[in-house]
């Protein structure tokens, strides 16, 4: 069952390794027999009504139910649904809080969905060694809020650390505002524990900063739920910021203020944070949450400089100077902790702000080097009257984070297909100025296609021989995050985007 | 000077395919010592040099890997830059691809970083002779797994590095080297409980006799933590920072053999006999001693960390700390799924790989 035939790709010399179909062995019934021994039964669903809420993740135009919802609450219970899954060829999909982007967590229909919900607990806080372990459904900002009391904090911040878990955090490396000075989750973890498909509990990295031989470490953070589950995580925690303080600056053209990023970082400064937003945005977010940004500025920036009290006294000056210098219309700098935090909310809020412009929005992500910020938002402006289609846009400017948010009505025949087609141009974009299809919120099934146009025929081969060295069988994540080698080619051949890609993985609901 | 020989080098990979031919990567040698002897065909990667890419406001770098180290740092220093990790040469010409190859950071690693933590991309030649591209030239990149970050610190076992793109910093505007006498225990606590702060630390060890704290930032900000830390000021911090990156303290001219303890930093000291100097804030514990390696790695794995045999001993033991049995059995498995033949770098990190 497990053996993977080996097949040629069309340049003849590599094997691939092609996930042999592995046949499942055991039928629902017998699955929940089997599951019943293992967990209690309030942490088994297979009916319809209560599988329904885990149909897709935020990528929820794609939705499927699985066959089975299992929650289990031990690291020794997640190890023998493994072995049972692995025994009979059942494939997993491991699930947090159901905020990815890209439908990561999206299911399948003969699989089982493993929720890590309740890994709720908060093990240990170390202040002298600033770490601290958590359990995998433990919520991004909630181990901020357990630190808070030592003066520390987990810097990286994605838009939804409400909500999400820190389990799904390492399997996407996600990041959030402050990634250019503090990095992303791979900065930022210390050591993993996963399971492995077969069921074994692997521990990858160390207490202390390194490990001996391979970085598996790395290798896990942004793997998408594809190696294995995480089951325990060690964060590295960061002392809170004696001081922080925001810059806004306003601008009549989106030009100066890209502009003005890069002579920010030109004068030595790294910020906590550098966000821009452009005009639609801007209007969206003041409608929505009035915090004062200027509404017929064509761009803001928002520059966060944080450190020592006279690092930033130091700063701040350099940094309004240099908005100035740069043709700013406007330059504020927050006058208390009170006026910063509107700042923020603003920006924190332009999602949903926008989600008010239009019935449904799109969330794009995609990476680019910071000097053709204006070309690109050139090129999308000219995409938006092309495919009639509004778009506001988010930028983490710092480090080069486009978030593209594309305004529709899914009720309107056509619109969607209409939206991800201009969303996979901008993608094109992001790669034809040397950037990534993305920066934070993964592949998923969302972006399979525009995989081809990042990796070629070999990386992608060599990705599934990756995946192969952690899950032979091809169980974990069926179908996510690489495409199988072979659709390279029929891509290649078609003029737009290869719809059938998407439609393998999950029922597009409009 | 700049030359791209990658096609070169691909052709050498495919024709060792042929032969069925074992090589070793061979940069300026300069870091010949770490690891095991590997007795193979050399491949010469220094000829393949030269800077790709940089544009300083990006904060990025592309440049090949036959590229000496010093070149890069001089190109970035004339624009205001670092590589924040501090590499150490260990030796006149090293290169970047040995550099990112050994995986090895210099001081400032706690506060800003290790090699992997700054490399975006890698342009390697897996060991089916094919020339891989992986991770970019941009901050955030999470397409596909990250196997730019997997090739630092694999010993060129997994693939021959041919390019590597880096994240940069500016440089800090100002530094200081602050010296303390106090004992090692007196050493941990201050320098963890520093840490801790909101302060511009960037550097911390121990000789035995007086830890060194340095910091970094800016003019302000580094004099009111000089203030509040206090201790003697030294004299050129640079070229001592610079003396414990390379190896050129006093300590390490010893013919004894040297062990590199990589602990959680707070670990009390050791009950180990022998010399120390302790760097990384305790993180990274640099021993002399003829103790045997069981001694050493069980005191290092009881504390939850490695010991390297870094230089000198006995190197037909194991040199790195084999991991437990199901993460070695993952390094097998990823080995063959990079280099199904096991050409490239034999035996150079663990027996076997």
């Amino acid at each position: 069952m497990g053996d993977e035939p080996l097949d040629k790709t069309d340049h003849g010399t590599t094997p691939i390794r092609e996930p042999a179909v592995a046949k499942v062995t055991i039928d629902k019934a017998a699955l929940l027999v089997r599951l019943r021994e293992i967990v209690t039964p309030d942490a088994l669903l297979f009916d319809e009504e209560a599988l329904r809420p885990y149909e897709c993740d935020a990528l929820s135009a794609y939705r499927r139910l699985p066959m089975i919802v299992v929650l289990p609450s031990t690291i020794e219970a997640v190890q023998a649904i493994m072995r049972l899954c692995y025994q009979h060829n059942v494939p997993v999909i491991a699930r947090g809080a159901g905020t990815g982007l890209s439908g990561g967590a999206t299911p399948v229909g003969n699989g089982v969905v493993l929720s890590l919900a309740r890994f709720m607990s908060i093990l240990n806080i170390d202040p002298e060694a600033r770490t601290a372990v958590v359990q995998p459904g433990v919520r991004n900002l909630a181990i901020s809020q357990a630190v808070a009391q030592h003066r520390l904090y987990y810097a990286p911040d994605p838009s939804s650390q409400i909500a999400c878990t820190i389990g799904g955090n390492v399997a996407e490396n996600s990041g959030g505002v402050h990634c250019l000075k503090y990095g992303l989750t791979v900065h930022n973890v210390r050591k993993v524990k996963i399971v492995t498909m077969d069921g074994e509990l692997i521990t990858l990295g160390s207490d202390a900063l390194d490990s001996s031989g391979y970085d598996l470490l790395a290798l896990i953070n942004g793997s998408e739920g594809m190696l294995g589950i995480v089951v325990e995580v060690t964060v590295k925690l960061t002392p809170i910021p004696e001081r922080a303080q925001v810059v806004l600056a306003a601008f009549d053209d989106v030009e100066k203020a890209g502009v003005a990023v890069g002579e920010v970082i030109a004068a030595g400064i790294i910020p906590g944070g550098l966000e821009m937003m452009d005009k639609l945005a801007i209007q969206a977010a003041e409608a929505f949450a009035q915090v004062g940004y200027p509404t017929d500025a064509e761009a803001i920036l928002l520059c966060e400089l944080d450190g020592t009290n006279e690092e930033v006294s130091e700063q701040i000056l350099i940094v309004r100077d240099t908005m100035q210098q740069c043709g700013a219309t406007e330059v504020r700098t927050a006058r208390d902790e009170a006026e910063r935090e509107a700042f923020w909310k603003g920006r924190k809020a332009a999602f949903p702000a926008v989600g008010r412009l239009a019935p449904d929005y799109y969330c794009m992500d995609g990476t680019i080097p910071r000097k053709h910020l204006p070309y690109i938002l050139r090129r999308m402006g000219e995409l938006s009257v092309e495919y009639d289609l509004r778009v506001a846009n988010v930028f983490h400017a710092g480090d080069g984070n486009l978030h593209p948010l594309i305004l529709y009505d899914a009720n309107v025949p056509g619109e969607l297909e209409r939206t991800e087609a201009f969303g996979g141009k901008i993608l094109e974009l992001c790669i034809e100025v040397g950037g990534s299809i993305t920066g934070e919120h993964g592949v998923g099934i969302e972006k399979l296609t525009q995989m081809h146009l990042q990796f070629g025929n070999e990386e992608l081969v060599q990705f599934h021989a990756v995946k192969h060295a952690f899950d032979p069988k091809a169980l974990l994540n069926p179908g996510k995050a690489v495409p199988t080698p072979k659709r390279c080619s029929e891509y290649r051949q078609l003029p737009t985007q290869d719809k059938e890609c998407l439609s393998d993985h999950g029922d597009k609901q409009a | 000077m700049n030359r791209e020989i990658s096609k070169q080098l691909q052709q050498q990979v495919l024709a060792a395919i042929q032969r069925a031919q074992p090589l070793q990567i061979v940069g300026s040698g300069s870091k010949k010592f770490l690891g095991h002897l590997c007795d193979a065909t050399p491949l010469e990667v220094s000829g393949h040099r030269g800077i790709v890419s940089y544009d300083p406001v990006e904060l990025v770098v592309t440049a090949r890997a036959g590229t000496p180290l010093r070149e890069l740092e001089q190109t970035l220093a004339d624009a205001g830059q670092i590589l924040p990790f501090e590499p150490p040469c260990f030796g006149p010409d090293a290169t970047l691809g040995g550099t990112i190859a050994c995986g090895l950071s210099g001081p400032g690693r706690p506060f800003a970083g290790s090699a992997r933590d700054y490399v975006l991309g890698v342009k390697v030649i897996n060991g089916r002779g094919e020339i891989l591209n992986f991770g970019g030239q941009v901050m955030k990149n999470v397409a596909g797994y990250d196997c730019s970050r997997l090739m630092v610190g694999a010993m060129g076992t997994l693939g021959v590095i041919l390019e590597v793109s880096l994240k940069v910093l500016p440089k800090q505007a100002a530094e200081v080297t602050l010296i303390n006498k106090v004992s090692l225990p007196q050493a941990l606590k201050a320098m963890n409980h520093w840490s801790g702060q909101s302060l511009p630390l960037s550097a911390a060890c121990y000789d035995g006799e007086q830890s060194y704290l340095r910091l970094s930032g800016a003019k302000s900000a580094v004099e009111s933590a000089r203030q509040l830390i206090g201790g003697e000021q030294h004299g050129d911090s640079n070229a001592f920072w610079q003396a414990v990156k390379e190896h050129q303290q006093p300590f390490f001219q010893s013919s004894l053999p040297l062990w590199r303890l990589s602990l959680p930093a707070h670990t009390p000291a050791l009950n180990l006999p022998g010399a120390w100097f302790i760097d990384w804030c305790g993180a990274q514990r640099w021993l002399l001693t003829e103790c045997s390696a069981e001694t050493v790695r069980e005191q290092a794995l009881a504390a939850g960390g490695h010991a390297t045999l870094f230089r000198g001993g006995n190197r037909n033991i194991d040199t790195f700390q084999p991991p437990a049995a199901g993460v070695m059995q993952l390094h097998r498995h990823l080995k063959q799924a990079f280099d199904p033949d096991g050409l490239l770098n034999p035996e150079r990190l663990y027996p076997g790989l």
